[in-house]
């Protein structure tokens, strides 16, 4: 597809907004911005996110129960979840989102596969429903005997007034050999899926991680955080790790265990994927028990060997370093000789990216690897930080929306604090502005001059950018993918995968790289114009003929 | 074991429900809404329920499924929804610019108390509305019945806010409302309704609209769906087929009340004598006789199982799905002398309990019920007693995989395979498709297990 260089990206943007009522479109402008960057400071303009979405408008975002019972604890297999609430919440929760899980053996736990719900009925929406969630909980017991059960509150409990956390106290009591606690992540709260990341950081991080101070053997002790095992992610980073002799401790949360949680504290690093959903729990595991935190990347292979490179560099330890170069060179081979073949049909190719809350950044890199332009990009439910970088952290205001959300005050434990690096250490580390020490440098830094960057991207907008762009590939998630492609645009599931993957580490990339080639050089695009709708001139040739 | 802490034995349940075989109320009505011609679904709530259903509908029909949500906050779920709804309005009439905007509720809505009649009026009084276009609505709280009862609630709002009656005397002219089936289905069964030759009106009609063809150009509101034009005379036709009682009764039995128009609630016309009694009621009002082409269609589904009945016989089925597709698919496979021993739904009500009753109480073998009930429950009744075919939605097949039972997909969602957005199981076309898929899967599994010295050739 050619793509369209000729319009300016304030032409596009105007384009945009012009079919808004002026509300809209003084809202929109501040959401949508044309990048530039100041290569010296990494300075950018400010963008508008994590702001209420706007009513009729049809929005990619989901709820905050989606954010806490989908994204973050979805993926842990033997913690019991029950979903509070009517029906439905529960069921579309159910094995959507393609978190791969392995339980060691056959006997070992695995609730995945099953939704569980109280089925709220109207007599429990007039009366209440502790008294059911507290029936539901003894019968999941009684069949299942978890060591621990989550329960999640959708919209009508927080409204009614039920108080899971008072119901969770009480039947844990009642059960001690259970751990039981509850999410307040009724999908009003906040303004998108990321409050519920946020109400599920805090539970976890308070009643789950530092339970148990068993160390895991091991020289290099890392936890993974924010990675969630989507077809498969985390398999190929546990596969690079044992290579290099890193212990992983625990994924936060894919393929990930209760136990593995409870003593994630234990670990010496914390390494950030998703930085949206999971920094806060880097931030409190770091004041309460001193574990150090730097923000990775395992999706493409040059960003993987970075971020394997600086895990080296963190330890310190020569062995480690050789160790990591090692497998470096070693997996490369297969990357460079897959990629030299397939950047001959991908180079100048173009994509855009549209989807959560940092995997529009991450996905670039692999794009680039490529040979391929990102020309457009933003997340779904991201904040300022996330666009920007962490540097602009003390100017986010603060709105009516993100003060729902508990910001917990979290202190040194007495005992369990443990300082991992020397202050000299790690003021040296932190020097290193590489290494993304604390911080994370956000995604428009890292993206082209007069690239459109837009938060919180709607149907229209997406319309628009591919009418006018035409870019070979639109990267989404499902109720974008079908929209896309009838205009004849290639969709590639960002969150899902398609069904396929995994795309992060070595592996990985070159799934990628075989995907997007099998994607934007695909013949089957050329079938939606019949033979007598083509040329005139083609059809003269044939009567010819 | 991906459901490997089912275990055998039973205890009751009275609070948990696990494995659910049914779901929440909007994401029928939002179906049913996107059956009526350029109608944009607007769920009133948080936006995540809107995002739920949006990407369910599109995951069973590869297919955009356009809707919009009022993105309530924490002070839309204090004060009330209004404000949002009627900014809502104005932003979908100026932005997307469709003729009917359809508003259903979720339980957040619900729970509060938000009145829609008020609020579409507050709508219309601020002038959002412009002139010619139309917001209908239906309150579908998911904390009672299911996605059938939203499916119901959704063709009850159209009925009441958009059918009219402008004639005492009745026209020469057909309803047909046809329960929560695919697009595949709604235009078989009009097809057929149409071979008699009198003008019929069906709604919804989802076909080709979440059945789209590739055309290189994204249309937000395809060819398909019911107008409203017509909608509209359907207050002034002669009779209303409803075709499950469950998913159409209220709405077929508002067109009598509101507009005189006499209603025939009969089953979704799948498998043969479901059928049938189709068929015979459209002879009955139009007066036609059956055409010949509709008799060997039938012919040829009763060859078929003439010819096939030695590999049905006595064969054990599991089924789990909504109440009208289980009634219609009980008849049947009993009809054929296969054996619906375990039948399960979500979906509550005594009404599909007295049927299935009905249908299954002289069987020389005990059939398995309850309602309402969950897939738990189906994989325990089947660890009790195992069968020959699970007959099902995607989420069955963890049972099937788990017990090694084949397995076709039936019902909502089908997340995995393709072919219900083209191929209908309605009519007598249908039912022949349903018994191709049925002995496929048995004559697969006999294939695949047969000894060597058993392994046939010819079947
Ligand atoms: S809150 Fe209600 S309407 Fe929304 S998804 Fe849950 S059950 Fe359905
Ligand atoms: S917005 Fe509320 S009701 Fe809807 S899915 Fe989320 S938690 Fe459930």
């Amino acid at each position: 597809m050619n793509q369209n260089t000729t319009i300016s990206p304030e032409e596009i943007k105007d384009e945009l907004l012009r079919s808004y009522p002026a509300k809209v479109a003084k809202k929109r402008a501040k959401q949508i911005i044309i990048n530039s960057v100041d290569k010296a400071t990494d300075e950018v303009p400010e963008i508008m996110a994590n702001v209420r979405t706007i009513p009729g408008i049809l929005t990619m975002r989901g709820c905050s129960y989606a954010g806490c019972r989908g994204v973050v604890l979805g993926p842990t297999r033997d913690i019991l979840q029950i979903t509070h609430g009517p029906i439905g919440c529960g069921f579309y929760a159910w094995l959507t989102r393609r978190n791969q899980t392995k339980p060691a053996t056959d006997k070992d736990e695995n609730f995945m596969t099953y939704s569980m719900s109280t089925d709220m009925t109207e007599n429990e929406i007039i009366f209440g429903g502790e008294k059911k969630l507290k029936a539901a909980i003894e019968e999941a017991i009684s069949i299942f005997h978890p060591k621990a059960i989550g329960i999640f509150a959708t919209c009508p409990v927080g409204l009614i007034g039920d108080d899971i956390h008072a119901v969770a106290r009480e039947m844990e009591s009642l059960h001690p050999e259970v751990n039981i606690f509850g999410f307040s992540c009724e999908g009003y709260r906040g303004v998108s899926q990321s409050a519920g990341h946020h109400v599920a950081n805090n539970k976890v991080f308070t009643d789950v991680v530092g339970l148990n101070d068993t160390v895991k053997e091991g020289k290099y002790k890392i936890n993974l955080l924010g990675e969630y095992n989507i077809g498969g992610d985390a398999f190929e980073l546990d596969r690079i790790f044992e290579k290099c002799g890193i212990t992983v401790v625990s994924t936060f949360s894919g393929n990930s265990t209760y136990d593995d949680f409870t003593r994630a504290h234990t670990a010496d690093l914390n390494l950030v994927m998703c930085h949206r959903s999971i920094n806060y729990l880097a931030e409190m595991m770091e004041k309460k028990y001193g574990l150090p935190w730097f923000k990775v990347n395992f999706i493409g292979a040059y960003d993987t060997a970075k971020s394997l490179r600086k895990i080296g560099e963190y330890f310190g330890d020569k062995e480690l370093k050789d160790k990591i170069e090692k497998v470096i060179a070693e997996e490369m081979i297969v990357v460079e000789e897959i990629k030299k073949d397939v950047t001959t049909r991908t180079t100048g190719k173009t994509a855009m990216l549209f989807v959560g809350g940092s995997r529009a950044h991450h996905y670039q890199e692999l794009f680039k690897e490529m040979g391929m332009k990102t020309i457009s990009a933003g997340y779904e439910f991201a904040h300022r930080d996330d666009y920007e970088g962490r540097k602009v952290l003390p100017t986010v205001k603060i709105d009516a929306d993100s003060r729902n959300i508990e910001e917990l005050k979290v202190s040194a434990d007495p005992e369990k604090f443990k300082e991992r690096k020397k202050a000299s250490e790690l003021d040296s580390l932190k020097a290193n502005k590489n290494m993304e020490m604390n911080d994370y440098i956000g995604m428009m830094p890292e993206m082209d001059e007069n690239t459109l960057i837009i938060d919180d991207l709607n149907h229209h907008e997406a319309e628009v950018l591919i009418e006018k762009y035409k870019p070979d590939i639109f990267c989404a998630g499902i109720k974008e993918k079908y929209v896309v492609q009838k205009s004849g645009v290639p969709v590639k599931q960002l969150h899902s995968y398609d069904y396929s993957g995994p795309y992060a580490g070595f592996v990985g990339a070159v799934n990628f790289y075989k995907e997007i080639d099998r994607m934007v050089n695909s013949k089957v695009w050329k079938y939606v114009k019949a033979p007598w709708e083509k040329e005139t001139q083609l059809a003269a040739t044939y009567a010819c003929d | 074991m991906l459901l490997r802490h089912t275990p055998q034995e039973t205890i009751e349940r009275k609070a948990l429900t696990i494995n659910p075989a049914k779901t929440c109320q909007p994401i029928g009505a939002m179906y049913a809404a996107l059956g009526i011609h350029n109608c944009l679904p607007h769920s009133h709530g948080s936006q995540g329920c809107c995002s739920y259903h949006r990407s369910t509908l599109t995951r069973h029909f590869k297919e955009p499924a356009m809707a919009s949500t009022s993105s309530f906050t924490e002070g839309s779920s204090v004060f009330g929804g209004q404000a949002n709804l009627v900014e809502a309005i104005n932003n979908i009439f100026t932005v997307y610019n469709p003729d009917v905007i359809a508003v259903h509720t979720t339980c957040l809505s619900e729970t509060i108390g938000d009145d829609l009649t008020q609020m579409a009026q507050k709508a219309k009084d601020e002038g959002y509305v412009p002139a010619g276009k139309k917001v209908i609505y239906a309150s579908t709280p998911s904390y009672v019945g299911s996605h059938v009862t939203g499916y119901a609630n959704m063709v009850r709002g159209m009925v009441d806010l958009l059918a009219v009656s402008t004639t005492a005397k009745k026209l020469d002219q057909i309803n047909v409302i046809p329960g929560f089936v695919e697009p595949s289905d709604m235009a078989e069964i009009k097809r057929i309704a149409e071979l008699f030759g009198k003008k019929v009106i069906m709604y919804p009609d989802t076909s080709n609209v979440l059945n789209s063809p590739m055309t290189g150009k994204f249309k937000m509101y395809p060819k398909g769906g019911a107008k409203t034009e017509d909608i509209a005379l359907s207050g002034d036709s002669k009779v209303t087929l409803a075709l499950g009682r469950f998913a159409t009764g209220i709405g077929a039995k508002l067109l009598d009340t509101k507009h005189k128009v006499p209603c025939e609630l009969l089953d979704l016309p799948i498998g043969l004598a479901a059928t049938d009694r189709y068929v015979e009621m459209l002879k009955k009002y139009s007066g036609q006789s059956v055409p010949e082409s509709l008799m060997e269609e039938r012919g040829q589904l009763v060859d078929m199982i003439t010819d096939m009945h030695q590999y049905f016989y006595g064969k054990k089925v599991a089924l789990a799905g909504d109440p009208d597709q289980l009634v219609a698919l009980t008849e049947f496979l009993i009809s054929i002398d296969m054996k619906p021993v375990h039948i399960v739904t979500g979906t509550p009500g005594n009404k599909f309990e007295r049927r299935i009753k009905e249908l299954t109480e002289n069987l020389p073998y005990k059939v398995n019920y309850t309602v309402p009930s969950d897939l738990f429950t189906l994989h325990q009744w089947i660890k009790n007693e195992s069968v020959d075919l699970i007959i099902g939605n995607t989420y069955t097949k963890y049972i099937a995989r788990d017990e090694d039972i084949p397995s076709i997909r039936f019902g909502f969602p089908i997340l995995d395979r393709v072919g219900h957005q083209y191929f209908p199981m309605a009519g007598y076309k249908g039912a022949m498709r349903l018994l191709e898929k049925i002995l496929t899967c048995l004559l697969d599994k006999q294939d695949k297990d047969a000894p060597e010295e058993k392994f046939e050739l010819v079947m």
